[in-house]
């Protein structure tokens, strides 16, 4: 294989994550949370972080995000180690308090930007870039609190892109809409990442939503967080929903996660993707 | 379980949407979205004009006792006290007693702040501070300022230092105690977003959290406020004058000796108005354009 140098650096993963085992202290000592975890992201990727509670999916998210320390391993950027957080890896978080409510929406975008030292009238650029991109160019000098669920959250997507992070980092972030906005948004993303082509680590308990907006999986096994499995999912899009090739490979992670070696106990009702996921694989 | 029901199966139907400005009769649609407020609605609704009426009242039965009571030197009526009032303010009296008085406070007031901005920013950023905070408000915060007024007089001296120094007193305690928990009710996602960004010690303090525990520290300077203006005019009570120029307190005490005492009411009508414009203009403007804006508060 004859290489030129430069092409090897450019096919460096941009995100190693190597042996990473978290804890966290408890009232009865310290629990583990993942559990010698490794995994690589490549710059393009939409890397899913896919199990159940428990798996320590969001602990490792975290990891990347500098905000967590890891217990034993090496969490590696661009072959920089990560030890604190950095606008290098902007998270897009769940929970619709991220947007400091005392910023209107344009202000919410060009906080980060105007912290890390652009200049004003830069900042306001890309803000006003960002914000028509996702759809919000109208509301611009609204305050959050007068947004609903998804605008908030398109907010905070325009927030990161226009810090051109290295890597989005994001944490479940249409976990707390509801599931007509999800799928907007859903799409909404696939399409500016068609566009923009940024680099994402994307958190999320839903096979579908991984599947779909993700190009490469990983599957990790709860209490503590374990690898599972790595697989790709490039081939489905937001249309291929229903499929058959989209059922098989549901019904393939449903069986790994909650299979007779998944480790993990399937919570309420059995779903009906279990057990037909038994009658394909046996 | 006793009777099943077996709900018949229905015909469906579509309906095409009608434009929503023209829904239906053409005179009904807009009229039924939206209905401006009658004036008895918006009268109801103007919080000054309820309170208003309260104070008529509460004014009424003063003059009322008064009347019955029939004695000045006890109880002044309303009448009379607003007359002492009116001309104690024509007569440049009364306010060059609540300049003075204001001067006072605002610098005690301040030094108050500062203090309890750097305590509550050192117990941000290092245990050693928390403790240090925590310690301190449970000891002070329940001492009386007043109470450290000899010990004030013996360290400063007759005169405005001491005053500043019982005022401070006064502010910094219950203003930590209100900030900090402001501070520490900061969501998490929300520091976590701050340090996302690169911010952190000062920074974090003055762009995230500061913002962020803006209820809870307004709502601490209130009370600050409020506290330090009755140790104002307890200390004022105490020990009079200082250098030879009286506030408020001075007045009321100087008219007691006097007999005066349509002019004490008068001297106790004015720290009131004060109180109340700074509560409803001062602190009220404050919360409309920041914390109300940002729907941080109703």
């Amino acid at each position: 294989m004859n290489v030129l140098p430069f092409q090897v650096i450019q096919n460096e993963p941009l995100l190693r994550a190597h042996g990473v085992t978290i804890e966290y202290p408890a009232p009865q000592g310290t629990v583990r949370a993942t559990h010698e975890v490794s995994f690589e992201v490549w710059r393009g990727d939409r890397f899913v972080l896919l199990g159940p509670s428990g798996c320590g999916k969001s602990t490792l998210l975290k990891a990347v995000g500098g905000f967590i320390a890891p217990r034993a391993g090496s969490l590696v950027l661009d072959g920089k180690p990560i030890h604190k957080p950095g606008p290098d890896r902007i998270v897009v978080f769940q929970e619709f308090d991220q947007l400091p409510p005392w910023k209107t929406v344009r202000q919410n975008v060009m906080f980060p930007l105007l912290a890390g030292g652009t200049s004003r009238k830069e900042a306001d650029a890309r803000a006003r870039h960002w914000l028509a991109k996702v759809g919000l160019g109208r509301f611009e000098d609204a305050y959050p609190h007068t947004l609903s669920g998804g605008m908030k959250a398109r907010v905070a997507i325009a927030r990161a892109l226009a810090m051109q992070p290295e890597i989005l980092l994001m944490d479940e972030p249409f976990a707390a809409l509801d599931a007509l906005t999800r799928r907007r948004m859903q799409e909404e993303l696939q399409a500016l990442w068609e566009e923009a082509r940024f680099t994402m680590l994307f958190v999320t308990h839903s096979i579908e939503e991984a599947l779909v907006v993700g190009n490469r999986i990983l599957l990790l096994s709860p209490h503590p967080g374990r690898v599972r499995a790595e697989i790709n999912s490039h081939q489905f899009g937001l249309h291929s929903a229903g499929s058959p090739e989209f059922q098989t490979a549901t019904n393939r992670i449903h069986h790994l996660l909650f299979g007779p070696e998944g480790g993990a106990v399937e919570h309420g009702h059995a779903n009906d993707a279990g057990v037909a996921a038994k009658a394909v694989l046996s | 379980m006793s009777a099943q029901w077996d709900p018949p199966v229905r015909p469906e139907y579509e309906l095409p949407l009608a434009a929503a400005g023209a829904a239906g009769s053409a005179t009904g649609g807009a009229a039924l979205a939206s209905r401006p407020f009658t004036v008895f609605e918006r009268l109801g609704q103007a919080g000054w004009l309820r309170k208003g009426l309260l104070l008529l009242v509460v004014a009424a039965l003063w003059e009322a006792m008064a009347r019955w009571t029939d004695n000045d030197l006890l109880l002044p009526g309303v009448l009379q006290t607003g007359r002492a009032f009116v001309e104690g303010v024509v007569s440049g009296e009364l306010p060059g007693y609540i300049g003075v008085s204001l001067w006072v406070l605002l610098q005690g007031y301040l030094a108050g702040v500062a203090g309890a901005f750097i305590l509550t920013s050192l117990a941000m950023s290092t245990q050693v501070g928390r403790d240090l905070l925590e310690t301190l408000t449970a000891m002070f915060n329940p001492l009386p300022a007043i109470a450290l007024l000899p010990v004030a007089l013996l360290w400063f001296g007759l005169g405005k230092g001491s005053l500043v120094f019982v005022l401070m007193h006064s502010v910094m305690w219950p203003l930590a105690l209100n900030t900090y928990a402001g501070f520490r009710s900061v969501p998490e996602t929300l520091r976590m977003a701050g340090r996302n960004y690169g911010l952190g010690g000062f920074r974090m303090i003055t762009e995230i959290l500061v913002p962020a525990a803006l209820p809870a520290i307004l709502s601490g300077l209130k009370i600050g406020w409020a506290f330090a203006w009755r140790t104002l005019i307890a200390a004022e009570l105490v020990f009079g004058t200082t250098s030879g120029k009286g506030g408020l307190g001075w007045y009321i005490f100087q008219s007691r000796n006097e007999l005066f005492t349509d002019k004490v009411f008068a001297g106790l009508a004015a720290v009131i108005v004060i109180g109340l414009v700074f509560e409803n203009v001062v602190f009220q403007s404050i919360e409309r354009i920041t914390v109300r804006r940002w729907g941080m508060q109703r």
